[in-house]
């Protein structure tokens, strides 16, 4: 069993699914409840990740991670090296990667919540923070757990972005995914099989 | 917070004009306009569905912005469309039960009620919230969630939550649609009790003319985004001058008429029914000789005889014939052909004593106040 790549994946895959909690919270709120005409837009650019081949995306933030970009610049004078090939460039994308995984359930949690009851809190004195806390959050948290689950497990099992922005170094960016398309290259399916086993089970438990 | 345990303060009157447009595609669109001032106590606002009441209870809560206008309650503005006032609407401190009610259903009977207590410390708000469940008679539903719970008492949880922050105004849409007649005078007696020792303006959303005449000092009749009238329950409904408010307030029939002559020295005129040979006699109006009127009658208003009556000081005696017979609600409906068609009600108990089938002749008795002239509705 390949430990190292499992618990570098866990670590990746928590640290993902709470920063999308705290990152897709206020996008699905504002998603369920603006009443903006183009609102559309957005929604489809957080959809994008859903229909874009991974190795597409992983392209795209490899480059814009990279120190050609503003961005990766930016990165590398604050931290003193770049984001790719890096367990930060990974966190990276696998934020952008999850986060139609997570948007969207909490957008549809919050949607549900009848919108006379967030009048009532409103009228009782709460402000909009207090209501969504109080009221919004209470009253749509499978939609929340939903969105935690599948970015945790989307996370997990995500190969072609990791490949391409992570690359394949051990204990920085050797995700389980990975450890199983190498052991399978390097035909040791028995290893192969433990790790895909391990996941399978864990899929299982999830849902 | 002072200003939430401050009760005593006079609320004021509740004054209000707005004017408020609503563009839809294609039509016209609706638009509402009123302006009216609702003192302390109970001020109905009545019309039928879509007439403007729960647009303009949501101007006045700050959940839709009038277009122009001014809302005070007392000396307090709450929304100035020309000083640029806009309390927004937690702030406002105004009391609303929805017609859907809107409680929290994952929080308790005392969750709820505590909900807007949020600025109070502990002890206060537990003395606070336990008074309010007491008088309206909840308490020992505290624990429960409003799934758990009846209508009647959903409904007291709701009145509870709102006027536990003692609000400045209380804006009741059709708190009590859903109730049984019992359950709904209760619930009344309770409201009224609140009423009588706190005293702000209460506006309460109807279109039930039972609630109007039950509930209110005050009525504000409603028709598409305008007031038609306002008054005491008896000026607004007893003696509907519009044919809207006649509709409205169960008049059965109605009759087009041209009036024939004016008799000043009596204060009656007679008037030709339209499409007969009938003629009424009706309460001296304004109207001139030759012009078309058209008035009301309640059924109820309207005795039946199955003999020619004599020796009777109503004046308006109409021969015709029993066209058919309804039961409705408790009463009897009676449709009957005097060259028009006119429905009189009669008890179950009168129908068996008369022994009335229908084609026989049969009289019917209209006293002359009990017509009433409508102006046309003006559009």
């Amino acid at each position: 069993m390949n430990w190292q790549a499992i618990a570098l994946s866990a670590r990746l895959a928590l640290l993902v699914c709470a920063l999308l909690l705290v990152l897709a919270m206020p996008i699905a709120y504002w998603i369920a409840r603006s009443p903006w005409r183009w609102k559309f837009l957005v929604e489809s650019v957080v959809a994008l990740p859903l229909v874009l081949p991974p190795t597409v995306l992983g392209f795209y933030v490899l480059v814009a991670l990279g120190l050609r970009s503003p961005l990766g610049r930016l990165y590398q004078s604050w931290s003193g090296h770049g984001l790719a090939f890096t367990f930060e460039g990974l966190v990276v994308a696998s934020v952008l990667y999850s986060l139609p995984f997570a948007v969207q359930p909490m957008a549809a949690g919050f949607g549900q919540v009848d919108p006379r009851l967030l009048d009532a809190s409103s009228i009782l004195g709460a402000s909009r923070l207090r209501t969504f806390f109080r009221v919004i959050l209470p009253l749509s948290l499978p939609g929340v757990i939903t969105a935690a689950v599948l970015s945790f497990a989307h996370t997990l099992g995500e190969f072609g972005v990791v490949l391409m922005v992570g690359g394949n170094i051990p204990g920085v960016t050797r995700t389980i995914s990975i450890a199983i398309y190498d052991d399978v290259q390097a035909f040791s399916y028995a290893s192969a099989n433990r790790t895909a086993l391990a996941l399978l089970l864990f899929s299982f438990l999830v849902l | 917070m002072t200003t939430m345990t401050s009760s005593a303060a006079p609320a004021g009157n509740l004054s209000v004009r707005v004017q408020k447009r609503f563009a839809t595609r294609g039509a016209a669109g609706f638009s509402l306009a009123a302006d009216f001032e609702a003192p302390p106590g109970i001020t109905i606002l009545f019309g039928p569905s879509g007439a403007g009441k729960t647009t303009l209870l949501e101007c006045i809560a700050g959940l839709l912005r009038p277009d122009a206008g001014r809302i005070t309650a007392g000396e307090r503005p709450l929304f100035d469309a020309k000083q640029k006032i806009d309390v927004p609407v937690p702030r406002r401190r105004v009391g609303y039960v929805f017609q859907t009610l809107a409680l929290f259903p994952h929080l308790s009977v005392a969750q709820n009620v505590t909900y807007g207590l949020s600025r109070l410390d502990a002890g206060p708000r537990r003395e606070r919230v336990g008074a309010i469940l007491e008088s309206f008679h909840i308490a020992h539903l505290a624990g429960r969630k409003p799934e758990e719970i009846s209508g009647g008492e959903r409904q007291r949880v709701a009145l509870a939550r709102a006027l536990v922050t003692d609000p400045c105004v209380l804006l009741l849409d059709e708190p009590l649609a859903a109730l049984d007649p019992l359950t709904k005078s209760r619930l009344i007696g309770d409201l009224r009790v609140w009423n009588l020792a706190h005293g702000i303006p209460v506006l309460y959303v109807t279109h039930s003319r039972e609630e109007v005449f039950a509930l209110g000092e005050r009525v504000i009749a409603l028709e598409q985004g305008k007031i038609l009238a306002q008054g005491t329950p008896r000026q607004v409904l007893q003696a509907p001058r519009q044919e809207l408010l006649a509709q409205l307030a169960g008049f059965e029939n109605i009759l087009d008429a041209v009036v024939t002559a004016a008799h000043e020295d009596s204060g009656t005129m007679t008037c030709r029914l339209a499409g007969s040979a009938v003629d009424l006699e009706v309460p001296l109006s304004s109207v001139a000789s030759g012009s078309p009127v058209r008035m009301a009658v309640r059924a109820g208003d309207i005795l039946l005889a199955t003999e020619p009556p004599r020796a009777l000081s109503a004046r308006n005696i109409l021969p015709g014939t029993l066209l058919s017979l309804a039961q409705k609600d408790f009463a009897v409906i009676a449709s009957v052909d005097c060259g028009v068609r006119l429905e009189a009600q009669l008890t179950p108990g009168a129908l068996r004593q008369l022994g009335l089938h229908v084609g026989q002749p049969v009289w019917l008795i209209v006293k002359t106040y009990s017509c009433h002239l409508l102006e046309p509705s003006t559009d």
